[in-house]
């Protein structure tokens, strides 16, 4: 194991695509993700009844600074994690689909709440049925709403996973765009897990 | 305290039910029913006299029902009375309220007159009534859907021909929300309260600049 790692391919350009981890990249690995973790700049999409919940963290007994969250970055510019907390209707959806474009790499995507994850209770024709048919999305936060308690373990998870990454495995700052058919993700998926479960499966699609 | 709320709410639903009957006397069988229900007097019109009638409620000195509460429609599942267009009206000086309904035939054209002519506030009332319902509003200047977006094209969600979860499937709903474009249809301008100064009655823009919150031209 060299202290300069072999060259690649591409020429020294191509340093983080081609390196295996070693004791470089992992020490490197080891400082990026400390700072990234700690310092978290939220990007607070709100949309209801969840992100009063999210307020309550943010406010001084739950106290989200503590992770180093204390700047809500309503400039998704300067963003590092798309929180959103509450119900997605369909004509949000190319906005914050516009915000998580306009967020720079490295970022994540927390869904905070039932609704942002599945759709929640609000199976109906105006409800995207999950972010993660729009978004990519990180960490699922369950609960109607969930409790601070429960954003807060959300976010240590969120650190968790940020302290698990490596520099040499660039598959993760890989952009997920919206494809030329206009999803992101395949039109078979979204209808799978846009399917009604729970209690709504009783009620028929026709009327 | 509480003898003079009861008293105060009688001596509104004795007015309103007053004011029902000077609209039979006033507009003979265009008013096809009067009742009342948990506090409310309720007043059926013909769909034909309805804006003559809403015109002399509001016009009319001594009813004076000066704020249109809400606009809304109610389809039932009840082939004898299945739609109907609901005005809620009160009279701010007298503190009386009445509802007046519109009875409609949900086969036939869904039409009536606009009333924003006489209560400006009924814009945006009438455009929701048309989004989720499908009411035109005949004389209405700008009616566009204002919940759903403007390229929603399934049809009037509260119908109850509408399938709760709409009628195309969650991969495509999900396609054309994506592809709305927000910005295509709403310009800045329309988002901004400082461009509609201009628009807003004189008195209302006496006060902002009275508060310091807008500089005098
Ligand atoms: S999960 Fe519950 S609290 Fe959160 S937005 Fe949905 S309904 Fe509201």
């Amino acid at each position: 194991m060299g202290l300069t790692p072999p060259p690649g391919p591409g020429g020294e350009h191509d340093l983080f695509e081609t390196v295996s981890p070693n004791w470089v990249t992992t020490r490197l690995d080891f400082l990026a993700n400390w700072a990234r973790s700690n310092s978290l700049w939220p990007m607070p999409f709100g949309t209801a009844c969840c992100a009063i919940e999210f307020m309550a963290t943010a406010a001084s007994r739950y106290d989200i600074s503590r992770f180093g969250m204390e700047r809500m970055s309503f400039s998704p510019r300067q963003a590092d994690v798309l929180i959103c907390a509450g119900r997605l209707p369909f004509k949000l959806a190319p906005v914050i689909r516009r915000i998580w474009d306009q967020m720079p790499q490295p970022k994540w995507a927390i869904s905070m709440g039932a609704c942002a994850s599945t759709g929640g209770i609000f199976d109906t024709y105006a409800m995207v049925q999950g972010i993660d048919t729009i978004i990519p999305v990180d960490v699922y936060v369950p609960g109607c709403p969930p409790r601070p308690e429960g954003l807060l373990y959300g976010v240590m998870l969120l650190q968790k996973k940020i302290r698990g990454e490596s520099i040499s495995d660039p598959s993760l700052r890989i952009e997920h765009l919206v494809q030329p058919d206009g999803l992101f993700r395949r039109p078979e998926i979204i209808d799978e897990i846009s399917e009604p479960f729970g209690n709504s499966v009783s009620q028929t699609r026709s009327s | 305290m509480t003898e003079g709320r009861n008293g105060m709410a009688a001596t509104a639903l004795a007015a309103a039910h007053e004011t029902a009957g000077a609209m039979a006397e006033q507009f003979g069988a265009a008013v096809l029913r009067t009742h009342e229900s948990n506090g409310q007097v309720m007043v059926e019109v013909a769909a034909d006299r309805a804006k003559a009638i809403l015109r002399w409620l509001r016009e009319d000195a001594s009813q004076d029902f000066d704020y249109l509460t809400d606009v809304t429609a109610v389809e039932y599942r009840d082939p004898e009375r299945a739609f109907e267009v609901v005005y809620q009206l009160r009279a701010l000086a007298r503190r009386v309220d009445l509802r007046v309904k519109v009875l409609l035939d949900p086969e036939g054209a869904l039409q009536v007159e606009t009333v924003t002519d006489i209560w400006a506030g009924a814009e945006w009332l009438e455009r929701e009534v048309w989004d989720m319902f499908g009411v035109r509003f005949k004389g209405h200047a700008d009616l566009r859907r204002i919940l759903m977006w403007q390229t929603y094209d399934e049809g009037h969600p509260l119908r109850k021909s509408f399938p709760l979860r709409g009628h195309r499937s969650r991969s495509e709903q999900t396609r054309q929300a994506l592809d709305a474009n927000p910005e295509a249809h709403y310009t800045l301008e329309e988002l901004s309260i400082a461009e509609a100064y201009h628009e807003l009655p004189e008195e209302m823009r006496r006060r902002l600049v009275e508060s310091g919150r807008r500089a005098a031209e």
